[in-house]
């Protein structure tokens, strides 16, 4: 008896997203009516309108700007760190409360399956405010000495890959460290930091402390070019990253961005093989591959590399593709149409350049956008599925013989952000962290994050650390 | 149990008949076998837990994991009387519904095996026996291969036998190689399952190794534990035993069955277990030629939330016969 | 007594060349400029650096980096220690030559510099302690973080402090295990010139730092536009050449120090140098049996 056993469809409830038709930006602990043209945001498992948001003109930035540093001036840096602890302790909390609402709607406005929303951006984001908020009162054992200062206003552009918990990344050190925010979500993706928005109210946090301005690129841009601006944080693409800094060249603004990569996922031939399967899996189809420090790149000892290929098609065969909602599903909806299309054209790169392509014989949804996960071997150092950041589910095998070739391989990029070494030789795994050029390096795991452990990149993924001590120095004076 | 494999080594490939030819090359091939990260399986094994078994996929489940139960007893206070209810519980789990599928088999110690045997007969369902000194598997070879001849005789279709820890864990893989050879011939028609003890072999590593030999030996079904020692079998470990057979079909074509057993207790539980087999070696296993549950309480609460099932409303525990 | 003796004896006059690789050599260009001093008095002429030796200069330091960073902490705290005694050595050529240049008195500005390559010196074994964390992550994983070398790190070094200002830009940079390629200040070049020849007696590897000298507003954009530099150092950047630097700087995300009003030498400078031209690396790893 072999007969397959289908899981029936576990679908969590959308009535919990507490979905409205039109949503606000948040400015001065209110909900207005941006002057920007309304923006329509998809559903990406479908294709269809999920809300209209209205967005920020060029005016509505002016003001958000003027009220958060009426905040900062006359409320927030003034403050005592104790009591600006308090307020992130609330958000913290609020954030697990309200954490299932939190987790569906990132999951119908993102894409990204319910089981990742639920168990890990959510709860992370949770984490992150919890851990930040212990800072806002100790910022004299940080080691910036003994009275460090916060900036001033801050203006965060964060990207649709993780829209809540980039948010908190943004958010909770600015705050703890006494600064005042704006902070524009991206464009595919707003409705959960205006939910946030609300989460902020239900906190009492002061008016202007927290502003959120939903819009489109030129939201973005109004807000990076605006003098009133202490200092940009930005999440993204490493081509608008090299925008936003030559945009504040010369104006004095402190800027930290956390950038593209193309991480390498290094497999030696004495790794634990299941698990480094497991960790190639979820390093690359995690959150469908919309990940900066995906690890993209699979560099596989040639002794398995046969081996290690069989298994993880294996394992990518049982990968559960579809209903984002689905409480089973593995790998849900790529965001938007124009990331579907880049995926597929870089792909298709990928094929026409010689690469040997494999996609996991999974059924897609008929309609919203998907991409079957896909396996290049036989790939060159030269193509551009092994240079560019696809940004999607494709991943792309290179073999190599010695411990020094795959070091080599794995820095030839001009990205840095996180690497990953599959080994059980605890020299080898020393050996490889001090030489791989990447802020993150997982060995034996992949894709852990955690408040405590800074996090950001090297060379072309960008400057500046989100999380632990090192990650508030982007947000004082120092 | 599909393909027994009556003369292994012969019908090995060649580098796996290479590993069985002396004491050395059988530790050289089993520390040669990919280390186990403890982390890693234990998270990939909570993630899959978080599968969601509902409706029809829930029943298909239940009914299967029912299939998949050795219903067991083994206590010293066991009785002929207690034997003879088990089976007949084992039979027809609830009268009141009869398509619930009979269990796989009912799991005893060797003096009780003929008293199963008499009450199962005719039912398909099968007599499984411990042997080899179970629990602990001390005493002379001898007297284990004694031990697994009488619950032969007595009719046992299945025995379930145990590894020599102490032998194992001290780096004699030869000697509990040829031990399970001698027991497995000893099986003759029997079917063999071979209880590596997992909870006191230490590390994950040591777990890999053991399946391995078993397999290599002839052991039919590598099951975990003798559910006298805490812990018994967790998910994680069945993990990787999963991983094994299936390891092993992709190295010889054969198939070998996996029981876990001790402290599966709810059909949750039974539920995640099933979803391993399933996503980790694979939809042919799902059946209880290839996986079986060693357990005594959880056909209870299986019976128990197939009614909730198909009457829609929650059941109790009175409402299940207890053995 | 005879008159040799008694004239007054010509002074053997430098040759300021060009410190790229561990070598001397002129300006590939064969260009160079006079340097006058405070008082207006020709000095020297010093080599007027092109492009293409921005493109050497870069190259040796690149070279350089593997080694460098790659040595340990105790080792380039001796180096550094070691260029202290050496400019010791030297101090009173120093002050002559930062006198001639600047026209005023600067035995404090040598001393200065000197006890700043010692504090640096102190430094490089105690960076990754101070700047790093052992991070208590929430799950079954040891996970740190340390400081690491950015790469090649471009110092533009400060006018208005020939000497101070420039070993309180290159000193940081060094004990990190950076390596550098600076480009010496145009109001007084020559004093980095010297000071590269107490590098290159001073056990620093040839390529850890590169001295060119010449028109900073020329060289600097080769600089800040060059692919294999990771960072930059403004501080001898004018106010109108640095936003334009800073502009090309982005086109391969280079970390710019940044330069907060006008720098006092004298003051305790701080760990932001150090900061600056670190990446603060994680790693994790599981912990199981």
């Amino acid at each position: 008896m072999t007969e397959p056993w289908d899981y029936a469809p576990a679908p969590e409830s959308r009535d919990v997203a507490g979905l409205r038709d039109s949503y606000r930006m948040f400015v001065d602990g209110e909900f207005v009516e941006g002057s920007g043209e309304p923006l329509t945001t998809l559903e990406p498992a479908t294709g269809q309108p999920l809300a209209e948001v209205s967005t920020a003109s060029g005016a509505d930035v002016d003001r958000a700007v003027r009220v958060a540093r009426r905040a900062f001036d006359e409320v927030w840096s003034r403050m005592p760190g104790a009591e600006r602890a308090k307020y992130l302790f609330r958000i913290a909390r609020l954030i697990q409360e309200r954490a299932r609402e939190l987790a569906v709607l990132e999951t119908l406005d993102n894409g990204k399956p319910i089981k990742e929303s639920r168990d890990s951006d959510v709860p992370t984001a949770a984490a992150h405010f919890f851990h930040h908020a212990g800072w806002a009162d100790k910022l004299g054992y940080a080691g910036f000495g003994p009275d460090p200062r916060p900036v001033g206003v801050a203006g965060q552009v964060i990207p649709w890959n993780f829209p809540l918990l980039m948010l908190a990344w943004k958010i909770a050190p600015a705050l703890a460290c006494g600064n005042t925010v704006v902070l524009k979500p991206a464009e595919t993706t707003p409705l959960t930091a205006l939910v946030f928005g609300d989460l902020c109210r239900q906190a009492g946090l002061p008016p202007g402390v927290v502003n959120v301005l939903p819009g489109a690129g030129d939201v973005g841009a109004a807000l990076v070019d605006h003098p009133g601006v202490d200092k940009v944080a930005f999440t993204g693409s490493t081509e608008v990253g090299k925008r936003i800094q030559a945009a504040v060249a010369g104006t004095g603004k402190r800027l930290t961005l956390e950038l593209g990569g193309k991480a390498a996922n290094v497999v030696f031939d004495d790794a634990p093989l299941d698990q480094a399967v497991e960790g190639i899996v979820n390093g690359i189809f995690f959150n469908q591959g919309h990940v900066c420090c995906a690890g993209s790149r699979l560099l596989v000892q040639e002794s398995v590399a046969e081996e290690v290929l069989a298994k993880l098609r294996d394992r990518i065969r049982t990968l559960r593709v579809g209903d984002p909602l689905d409480k089973n599903t593995d790998v849900g909806a790529i965001n938007s149409a124009e990331q579907l299309a880049r995926i597929t054209e870089l792909a298709d790169s990928g094929e026409a350049e010689g690469a040997q392509r494999w996609t996991s014989p999974c059924r897609l949804p008929e309609r919203g956008w998907f991409f079957a996960p896909t396996v290049f071997s036989e790939v060159q150092q030269s193509m551009r599925i092994a240079r560019e950041e696809i940004f999607g589910p494709v991943l792309s095998t290179l073999t190599f013989r010695t411990p020094e070739e795959a070091i080599g391989k794995a820095n030839n990029t001009p990205y840095g952000l996180s690497a990953g070494i599959w080994t059980e030789k605890g020299s080898r795994i020393l050996w490889a962290a001090q030489r791989l050029r990447a802020g993150v390096v997982w060995a034996n795991t992949f894709n852990r994050f955690d408040p405590t452990a800074p996090f950001g990149g090297y060379q072309e993924s960008g400057f500046g650390r989100e999380g632990g001590r090192a990650g508030l120095e982007a947000y004082l004076d120092v | 149990m599909v393909t027994p494999p009556s003369t292994p080594a012969e019908a090995l490939p060649a580098e796996l008949a290479d590993a069985t030819r002396d004491d050395r090359s059988l530790r050289r091939f089993l520390h040669g076998l990919p280390g186990v990260d403890r982390v890693g399986l234990e998270q990939r094994a909570a993630g899959l837990a978080t599968r969601s078994i509902k409706k029809d996929a829930k029943r298909w489940a239940i009914d299967t994991a029912i299939s998949m139960v050795d219903l067991t007893t083994l206590e010293g206070a066991d009785t002929e009387g207690k034997v003879r209810s088990l089976c007949a519980k084992a039979r027809r789990p609830e009268p009141g519904y009869p398509d619930v599928p009979p269990v796989a088999a009912v799991c005893v110690y060797p003096d009780l095996a003929a008293t199963a045997v008499a009450a199962l007969r005719g039912s398909g369902v099968r007599v499984a026996s411990v042997a080899t000194a179970f629990p602990s598997g001390r005493a002379a070879l001898p007297v284990k291969l004694a031990d697994v001849e009488h619950a032969v005789a007595a009719g046992a279709d299945e025995v379930d036998m145990v590894i020599d820890r102490g032998a194992f864990l001290a780096g004699r893989y030869g000697q509990v190689f040829e031990e399970i050879r001698a027991v497995k011939r000893a099986c003759g028609d029997a079917h063999l399952k071979v209880i590596l003890e997992t909870g006191e072999l230490a590390s994950l590593d040591a777990v890999r190794r053991a399946s391995w030999l078993a397999l290599l030996a002839g052991g039919d079904v590598i099951k975990t534990s003798t559910g006298k020692i805490s812990p018994a079998a967790t998910l994680p470990v069945t993990h990787l035993m999963l991983q094994a057979v299936r390891d092993w079909r992709d190295a010889t074509g054969q198939l070998r069955g996996v029981k876990p057993a001790g402290g599966i207790r709810t059909t949750k539980d039974a539920i995640r277990y099933l979803v391993a087999v399933h996503e980790v070696a694979g939809p042919e296993w799902l059946t209880p030629e290839l996986f079986r549950f060693g357990a005594s309480s959880l056909l209870g609460d299986l019976l128990m939330q197939r009614r909730t099932q198909l009457e829609g409303r929650y059941s109790a525990a009175h409402h299940v016969a207890v053995d | 007594m005879s008159d040799e003796h008694t004239r007054e004896r010509l002074a053997v006059a430098k040759t300021y060349k060009l410190a790229i690789g561990g070598a001397f050599p002129r300006s590939e260009s064969g260009r160079v400029f006079p340097v006058r001093g405070a008082d207006g008095a020709f000095l020297a002429n010093a080599a007027q650096a092109s492009r293409k030796d921005v493109r050497d200069a870069v190259a040796a330091a690149r070279g350089a980096f593997g080694g460098w960073s790659g040595a340990t902490a105790y080792n380039r705290g001796q180096v550094l220690f070691r260029i202290a005694e050496v400019l010791e050595g030297r101090r009173d050529q120093f002050a002559a030559e930062l006198t001639a240049a600047t026209g005023t008195a600067a035995t404090a500005a040598v001393d200065a510099a000197i006890d700043r390559l010692v504090w640096y010196a102190g430094w490089t074994d105690k960076i990754t302690a101070v700047l790093g964390s052992a991070n208590p992550v929430a799950g079954p994983y040891f996970s740190f973080s340390v400081p690491e070398p950015t790469g090649v790190v471009g110092v533009l070094a400060p006018t208005g402090s020939p000497l101070l200002g420039l070993v309180s830009a290159v000193a940081p940079v060094i004990a990190t295990g950076c390596t550098c390629v600076v480009l010496a200040a145009e109001d007084a070049p020559l004093p980095a010139i010297t000071f590269a020849e107490v590098l290159a007696t001073s056990d620093v590897p040839g390529g850890v730092v590169n001295v060119l000298t010449g028109r900073v507003a020329e060289l600097a954009p080769w600089l800040a536009a060059h692919a294999d530099v990771n960072a930059l150092d403004l501080t001898g950047a004018s106010e109108e050449l640095r936003p334009e630097l800073e502009r090309t700087a982005a086109g391969t995300v280079k970390r710019v120090l940044p330069v907060r009003g006008t720098p006092d030498w004298y003051r305790d400078p701080g760990l932001h140098r150090l900061r600056a031209v670190t990446e603060i690396k994680t790693v994790w790893h599981p912990i199981g049996t």
